[in-house]
């Protein structure tokens, strides 16, 4: 460390610049609140950073790795159970560390990231740039480099503001969640500069579709759209970013307010960029599910050097053995018990007989009786399990006692002291807690207040009688709110909302289970055949659907068939809008081109979807008789004539609109079988048809079957006088 | 002095020093400063300072279990806080032997014997177990006999000098404990150097050596042999996960040696070619067994395959007088299986989703590899070639018995 520092010194003597950079040290902010309550019950009695993740306390990882990253001042900022982190800091030696300060700030109106910011902002303590990131962060990224390159491009653009860390991690394909249990994340990031274009978290409200602002294609060269990328949660920031929050009140969250309301707003032109880590770790437990697979990686030691037998930070000595057992010293294990790979052990704690521990963590001075089966669960520390308990799955906090015979089912979360009663069956993602659940929903950045001066008043302390709880229960609740955890259990099962309930499983500690998955495979499978189906009513916008890729050759004609029924559905309706509103040829053109474009057709088939579009009109028109009918089509085609000579400009477009016009007679629009000749000849006259065409047409049907030449044979007369009189001309 | 030894353990828990010569440089410097600052009381001040040392060096070894060399180096200034406080009583002793009359040294020494304790016997027997080089032995004489001139000069005013002589030897044992822990700092250092002066005896013309991974050590070696004007080739197997080895072959062609990169698995193709494997260790066992970076074993089973010497070189400082139990697991250390996959690309395979919770992919990265004794041909330290079977002798010679077990006894 001492030598590090000499050398930063000597080489800030040989540029001013590099030395006001050098001397700031390196800060750090810790938001020790999520400012969510995705892990209640049990931050209602303690804050989230203070949990054990694998029997250590979450800040613990998170200062540690900014200890080791070089950070020199860290703030650590104090909302919910404030008291409690700052007990914590007190009684662990991070206050006590050679060059790493730790400092305090604490809160009790902030709720949320952004008022945390302006707050710390309103201190003016940070100086330069920071790292801003949650309590609740594990990573052993190295700094240095994100740090380098964010400090690059300030000097360029003293509009980059932040540099967000991310990690390849993919999404599954049937769930559309991380591993993490998070939303799948779409991300807009320019390759060459990294800047980030777009970003949107929330795949549910997305129903499939994913739409881009235009202009991002205008204004770079190329993009790159990703979906595999978590998001470390790891801000590199300059202390413009608490200037903003403090300008811009309204931003509460630091994605969905802050960094999509940067992307959006064009007129500051702050930029944003991302840094991609490959070969180290880092990731935020965000739910139980990033509890439960985060603790997973660190007993896989993806984290290392955060590792349990590593004692990084003031965690006790413990032993790593084969395949993964991590046993700490002074562990009272019966000879007849089993302990399975990738479980860690804490100190002090007695295993008895027959009793099997696999893939889970149990902490501290845990007793755990005869017969017990314990499978990929997290036990907190001082946790009796008497004899015969069953548990998978599932979280089970400090002092919890499980009365003997009890069973939980996968994704149960016992919080603090709660007594499971003899041979209860807790259900399955049930969280069970002394506290009672808040009556009233409440909204996501509800604050997790539990201090003893508010907030819980009206739940029942632990130490009191059982009846007397009771009592007070009955008082407040009428209705069935008595311990329902089974004979003398202490707890209350919290009811999950009806829309709640749906999704519990994905951010639960459980797996999820294979019926839900089968289930979503259904639901996603139908997604996807629907435009097949319905493919008609697939916006003009040339989005495609997913299935257009991956059909084989075989669907293809149909397809093809399919798209020009819907190009002229989509050519009379532009045509009739046109008629409508009374366009003018010129837009008309322009629409119609566009769509040519978006179902590539040939402008021959713009000439007779057009065309056909106008003799529908004239059919359209109130009429009586076969004349009044000529007379409307003569009035029409009068009207459109220009509309139509631009797209009958050679003499193929112009026998595919006659064409047309048999196929009109014979099918759609008998009325005009009659009349075929007549208004034949009007085109003619009009010179929308020249007389090449109606000859090439009459002798490409000379070969065709005896009902193909019904149109032909009326049409006998007018032929045979055009021809006698290109005979003349042609004498001439 | 605390917060020296608490900055030191913070970074040995962090594993933020790496390679086994600085940690026995930064062990020993800390050692040092630990002792130059140890107040001691008037009597029995070895004791107090062996157990003052204890202490410490049992944090230390606690701090990072895997890392020998910190133990090593505890052990070592332990030895020779004792060494030099019998050297002292004994000179103590023969200067009042001398003061008493008798010009003959046969004659002193004898009467040294029948004045110390059985212990104090013990001690200096143990003292005889030292590397029998000549310069210790000629060291040896000059101090007795310069000791008893000043105790003889001092002698003259008995009565008020007996506390500054009490003073003058605590000085005298604090001096010289320090004196010798710069010894072995020095030692430490320049043990590349003492190692790779042996190398001509060991590398021929034309030959072809084996080498695995980076050792600072055999890179020296090497290059040694090519300043004497051998030119022989060098296959280097790169070391995997860490690739060390491409590192090794960089600087070896930077000093203009013959250099071969080849996979780790391809050892066993190209070991019938090689006339001699030289590999670095982590640590020496008492029993000759050696703790090296993984990869090894496999290098040496293929080098006594095809009957190819298999040479370890090793620094007296990493010479460790425990014998291995269990070395697969105890010994070693399992690092981040990042350095073998990408976390990014096989994040699909670490869903932890299966029935029992446990993944279906685990990656095991181990450190180190355990090469039993037999398997190795010769060691080579900075006091020369030495057999396997003969380690536990040359380990007797730097550690004291009573050190084997580091841990602080209450003061009496």
């Amino acid at each position: 460390m001492v030598g590090k520092k000499g050398g930063s010194k000597g080489m800030g003597v040989a540029e001013d610049a590099e030395e006001e950079l050098a001397r700031t040290p390196l800060q750090a902010i810790i938001l020790a609140d999520s400012f969510t309550t995705k892990f209640r019950p049990i931050t209602l009695e303690r804050p989230k950073v203070l949990l054990p993740l694998v029997n250590a306390p979450m800040i613990d990882y998170t200062l540690a790795w900014l200890e080791s990253a070089g950070v020199e001042e860290v703030f650590v900022f104090c909302c919910a159970h404030s008291k409690q982190v700052m007990d914590y800091l007190d009684k662990s030696n991070w206050f006590g560390q050679p060059n790493f300060s730790v400092t305090t700030i604490e809160s009790h109106n902030a709720i949320s990231a952004g008022d945390a910011l302006r707050l710390i902002y309103e201190q003016h303590v940070i100086r330069g740039d920071f790292i801003l990131v949650s309590g609740d962060t594990v990573s052993n990224m190295s700094l240095s480099q994100a740090l380098k390159e964010h400090k690059e491009r300030r000097r360029k653009d003293s509009n980059a503001v932040m540099t967000m860390v991310i990690k390849q991690s993919k999404a599954s394909p049937v769930t559309r969640q991380s591993r993490l249990g998070t939303e799948e994340l779409f991300m807009v990031i320019d390759p060459e500069t990294k800047q980030l274009l777009y970003y949107e978290d929330r795949g549910d409200n997305l129903k499939g579709y994913l739409s881009l602002d235009k202009a991002l294609l205008t204004y770079n060269t190329s993009i790159s759209l990703q979906n595999d990328k978590q998001d470390c949660y790891i801000d590199i920031c300059s202390p413009e970013v608490l200037s903003l929050f403090t300008d811009n009140f309204d931003y509460q969250h630091l994605r969905r307010d802050f960094v999509k309301g940067l992307l959006v707003d064009d007129i500051m032109g702050y930029k944003i960029y991302s840094h991609e880590i490959h070969s180290s770790y880092a990731a935020r437990i965000d739910n139980y599910r990033s509890y439960h697979t985060i603790s997973k990686d660190i007993i896989q030691r993806w984290t290392y050097p955060l590792v349990p037998d590593v004692q990084f930070f003031g965690n006790s000595a413990t032993k790593l053995e084969r395949q993964g057992m991590y046993r700490a010293p002074e562990i009272k294990q019966s000879s007849s018990s089993k302990i399975g790979p990738f479980t860690v052990i804490g100190s002090g704690t007695s295993i008895g007989n027959n009793t099997e521990i696999s893939n889970s963590v149990v902490g501290e001075g845990c007793s755990i009786g005869s017969n017990v089966t314990i499978e990929s669960c997290y036990i907190w520390h001082n946790v009796t399990i008497e004899d015969g308990c069953k548990l998978k799955h599932s979280i089970v906090c400090d002092g919890v006692t499980m009365k003997s015979g009890a069973a939980l089912e996968p994704g149960v979360v016992l919080s603090f002291k709660v007594v499971i009663g003899r041979n209860f069956l807790v259900p399955a993602y049930s969280k069970v807690s002394l506290h009672q659940q808040p009556i009233k929903q409440d909204s996501d950045e509800e604050l997790e207040y539990a201090d003893n001066s508010s907030g819980i008043t009206e739940s029942p302390s632990v130490s009191g009688t059982l009846d007397l709880l009771n009592e007070e229960e009955r008082t407040e609740l009428p209705d069935s709110q008595e311990y329902e955890v089974g004979d003398g259990g202490v707890g209350f099962i919290w009811l999950v909302s009806e829309a709640g309930q749906e999704e519990e499983w994905r951010h639960s500690v459980a797996p999820i289970p294979v019926d839900k998955l089968v289930e979503i495979m259904q639901i996603s499978n139908d997604e996807t055949d629907l435009p097949n189906e319905d493919g008609a009513f697939l916006p003009p916008s040339g989005e495609l659907g997913p299935d257009s890729i991956t059909n084989d050759s075989n669907e293809d004609a149909e397809d093809i068939r399919d798209d020009s029924v819907i190009f002229e559905r989509e050519v009379e309706a532009t045509f009739q809008r046109a008629v409508e509103e009374d366009v003018t040829d010129d837009h008309v053109i322009l629409e119609v081109n566009s769509l040519r474009l978006s179902y590539n057709m040939a402008s021959a088939d713009c000439a007779g979807a057009l065309f056909y579009s106008v003799m529908k009109l004239a059919l359209d028109a109130p009429h009586d008789s076969p004349n009044e009918l000529y007379k409307n089509v003569v009035s029409t085609v009068r009207k459109w004539k220009k509309l139509l000579k631009y797209y009958l400009s050679s003499i193929d477009e112009e026998i595919e609109v006659i064409l047309k016009f048999e196929e009109m007679c014979l099918e759609s629009a008998r009325e005009y079988s009659p009349l075929f000749v007549q208004i034949l000849h009007h085109l003619y006259d009009q010179d929308i048809i020249q007389e090449e065409a109606i000859l090439d047409w009459a002798s490409e049907k000379e070969g065709a079957e005896e009902s193909d030449k019904i149109f032909v044979k009326q049409s006998e007369k007018f032929i045979q006088w055009l021809k006698e009189a290109s005979e003349e001309e042609d004498e001439d | 002095m605390n917060a020296l030894v608490n900055e030191f353990i913070i970074k040995l828990k962090k594993r933020k020093i790496e390679g086994s010569k600085t940690t026995a440089k930064l062990t020993a410097e800390v050692l040092r400063s630990c002792i130059s600052q140890q107040r001691l009381p008037q009597t029995h001040q070895a004791d107090a300072l062996i157990d003052a040392i204890r202490g410490i060096g049992e944090k230390l070894i606690a701090a990072n279990p895997v890392e020998l060399a910190v133990g090593n180096i505890v052990r070592r200034v332990l030895n020779i806080i004792r060494e030099e406080d019998v050297s002292l009583t004994a000179a103590a002793v023969g200067g009042l032997g001398i003061s008493a009359g008798s010009d003959d040294e046969d004659d002193v020494k004898q009467d040294d014997h029948q004045g110390l304790s059985a212990a104090a016997v013990a001690a200096a027997a143990r003292n005889t177990l030292r590397p029998p080089s000549l310069q210790t032995l000629l060291e040896d004489i000059p101090q007795s006999t310069a000791v008893p001139r000043t105790s003889s000069s001092a002698g003259d005013s008995e009565g008020k000098s007996k506390s500054a002589d009490k003073n003058s030897t605590s000085k005298k044992l604090k001096h010289n404990v320090i004196e010798a822990v710069n010894e072995l700092i020095q030692d430490i250092a320049t043990c590349h150097e003492q190692i790779a002066e042996q190398a001509v005896e060991h590398i021929h013309h034309n030959e072809v050596i084996l080498t695995l991974g980076n050792s600072r050590t055999v890179m020296e070696f090497l290059c040694a042999a090519k300043e004497k004007k051998r030119s022989f080739r060098v296959f280097v197997a790169e070391g995997a996960p860490r690739y060390q080895g491409h590192a090794l072959a960089k600087e070896l062609v930077a000093r203009g040696l013959q250099t071969t990169v080849i996979t780790d698995s391809a050892v066993f193709a190209i070991i019938s070619r090689v006339n001699m494997v030289v590999v670095g260790a982590h640590t020496v066992m008492a029993n000759g067994g050696v703790i090296a970076p993984v990869g090894m074993n496999m290098v040496a089973l293929a080098a006594q395959r095809h009957a190819v010497p298999f040479v370890v070189l090793a620094g007296t400082h990493k010479l460790c007088p425990l014998y291995p139990h269990n070395p697969e697991v105890l010994l070693n250390e399992l690092k981040s299986p990042a350095e073998l996959l990408d976390f990014g690309e096989f994040s699909d395979c670490l869903d932890f989703e299966s029935s029992s919770g446990s993944p279906l992919l685990d990656v095991v990265n181990p450190a180190f590899d355990y090469v039993p004794p037999n398997l190795v041909s010769l060691f080579i330290t900075d006091t020369g070639g030495h057999n396997a079977s003969f380690m536990y002798r040359l380990i007797a010679d730097y550690y004291s018995a009573d050190d084997i077990v580091v841990k602080q006894k209450s003061i009496s």
